[in-house]
């Protein structure tokens, strides 16, 4: 049931022109700074090599371009994630759902899925670009896997709140703006650093826990983070779904 | 009369809240096979309130239902499978075509893929959509997005059919089909239907209720109703009248009234018929009668009996907040 509603998302969301101008929009700005940065790193892969080749392609233009693309995430995921159910609220629809033989939960997860399905199509539309690189010479595989495994969790976090904040109004853009800023909020946390370990807020940023995986470490309290930050969002939006029918 | 039928629907005790204002008070009521129950009252009665508990769209405060054995709160999911829902609104994707759209619903209702073809070419062909199955809904007319909803409905062929005000919003010719196509569901489903337009459930329904200010004040069969509605008032012309409580006091008057032309009409309990009292003391004390006439009330004499206390205080309530236009600045002259 999960899949049915899921997969309907993914359709209704290709058939708007929203979806499909994201998706182009997107992968032209990071072509573009994936061009400019293998430009960049072939004018000074000569000094590179004098330096003892510490440093490849991989750590000088494939981590960058996914640590862009995280940016670029944080962007584009209010723009997509905004019409989950605030559209269904506005259009009168979710009676639909509520009075079909379906769970609360599944109703959802099956939401989400459908937001992370084209977030991850995007990803690897983006991810594609790198592997060109293997035509002309090698890649650290493990530390752009590392990445990518990173960028999957960061867009499931992503996708969590902006579905939490669509159940909350009956507009698009209050949905959008809300994502963008929660989204930047716990991004930015980082910045609230006191004393030598930083405390607690520093701790619950998402940028610290998806740097390890730019740089190739894999720590699965990093991992667990994220998959808890998802649990939480999701547990939210389920509570508020039902407090449209208790409520009032 | 259908004594020997299980009911499909059963509410007991049903109640809603919103903070502190009751809705719907505790409404209880069955709803058998083969039934099509009217659900009459003026706006903001309680209808739809009413209809999306019965829905699992809102938790009802206090009450049950149970739909085919079924409990709505602790078995949902099998409890939902047994009822097919029309919102005030019909919950249609403007983006999909017809065919898209009742697949969607049928897989949502858990028909087996193999089986939803059919399902939802069944659906089309009660519903008169199988010419605009490819056809994009949000370019429909107001009618067709109204049957696409009821499609949407009846596609896993419920037990119980409940909707809301099918008819609001159509053309007279829309509105014929539409009842047209309720009848027919009413031979095979349980339907259930609001409506503030009294014809329709006269045209359409077996069974009548009448909810006002969230109680149920009336629930009849509409051969009971008709009963009711054939012998309880007298209109009455009289030369020289008596005073209203001498009228009043006869056996079984429950209210007299002055009607505009001069005669009276005489309310009575359907069971005490009057009549002859009247006459016998119509000839004793010299009234000079000249008409009587036993007058067959309306449905709508029913509905405004039994919820004129609520028009009482609404009117009372639009006298109060009388609108005032404020003065529109920017519409003077410009120096």
């Amino acid at each position: 049931m999960i899949f049915v509603i899921a997969r309907q998302e993914l359709r209704r969301l290709f058939l708007s022109p929203l979806a499909w101008t994201i998706l182009g929009v997107v992968q032209f700005v990071l072509a573009w700074m994936f061009l400019q940065s293998v430009n960049n790193f072939l004018v000074v892969q000569s000094q590179l090599l004098g330096m003892g080749g510490e440093y490849g392609i991989t750590e000088l233009v494939v981590m960058p371009l996914l640590g862009n693309t995280a940016i670029v995430l944080l962007l584009i995921t209010p723009l997509v994630s905004m019409r989950l159910i605030t559209e269904e609220r506005r259009n009168k629809t979710l009676p639909l759902l509520f009075s079909a033989p379906v769970s609360m939960t599944e109703i959802v997860l099956g939401k989400y899925l459908g937001v992370v399905t084209f977030l991850v199509l995007q990803l690897l539309l983006v991810a594609l670009m790198p592997l060109a690189l293997l035509l002309g010479g090698g890649l650290d595989l493990g530390m752009y896997a590392s990445g990518l495994l990173g960028l999957l969790l960061l867009i499931g976090a992503f996708a969590a709140v902006g579905l939490f904040l669509s159940t909350l109004t009956q507009h698009q853009t209050v949905a959008a703006v809300g994502t963008f800023g929660v989204l930047l909020f716990f991004w930015l946390l980082d910045w609230a650093r006191t004393g030598a370990d930083g405390g607690v807020l520093p701790y619950l940023s998402l940028l610290n826990h998806f740097e390890p995986f730019l740089k190739g470490v894999f720590d699965t309290r990093d991992a667990i983070f994220h998959l808890l930050f998802i649990t939480t969002f999701l547990a939210l939006s389920v509570r508020r779904l039902d407090m449209d029918r208790v409520g009032g | 009369m259908e004594t020997g039928r299980t009911p499909q629907l059963q509410v007991e005790g049903l109640s809603r809240f919103y903070s502190n204002l009751q809705a719907v008070k505790n409404i209880s009521f069955e709803v058998r096979q083969g039934e099509v129950l009217g659900f009459l009252g003026p706006n903001g009665a309680g209808k739809t309130t009413t209809m999306q508990m019965l829905t699992g769209n809102l938790a009802p405060s206090q009450g049950r239902v149970t739909v085919v054995g079924h409990d709505l709160l602790e078995d949902p999911r099998a409890a939902k499978a047994a009822i097919g829902y029309l919102p005030e609104q019909p919950p249609v994707y403007r983006e999909l075509t017809v065919d898209e759209y009742l697949d969607y619903c049928a897989a949502l209702n858990r028909i087996p893929a193999g089986k939803r073809r059919a399902a939802r070419d069944a659906a089309k062909e009660k519903c008169g959509l199988t010419a605009v199955g490819h056809r994009l809904i949000g370019n429909l007319s107001k009618g067709y997005q109204q049957r696409v909803g009821i499609a949407q409905a009846i596609i896993h062929l419920p037990p119980v059919i409940i909707l809301d005000e099918p008819t609001a919003g159509l053309d007279p010719i829309q509105i014929r089909e539409i009842r047209h196509l309720i009848r027919e569901l009413g031979k095979e489903h349980s339907v259930i239907l609001s409506t503030h337009i009294l014809p329709e459930v006269q045209s359409v329904c077996n069974h009548v209720q009448i909810i006002n200010k969230g109680e149920l004040v009336l629930n009849d069969s509409i051969e009971g109703l008709a009963q009711r509605m054939q012998s309880s008032i007298l209109t009455v012309r009289l030369r020289r009248p008596p005073g209203h409580d001498v009228l009043a006091g006869l056996p079984g008057v429950k209210k007299v009234e002055s009607a505009e032309d001069g005669s009276l009409r005489l309310y009575h309990d359907p069971s005490a018929d009057p009549t002859d009292a009247l006459l016998k003391l119509a000839v004793d004390r010299d009234w000079g009668l000249t008409t009587l006439l036993p007058q067959r009330a309306t449905l709508e004499d029913i509905f405004l009996e039994l919820t004129t206390e609520d028009t009482a205080h609404t009117e009372a309530a639009a006298m109060h907040t009388d609108v005032r236009v404020p003065h529109k600045a920017g519409r003077g002259v410009r120096p």
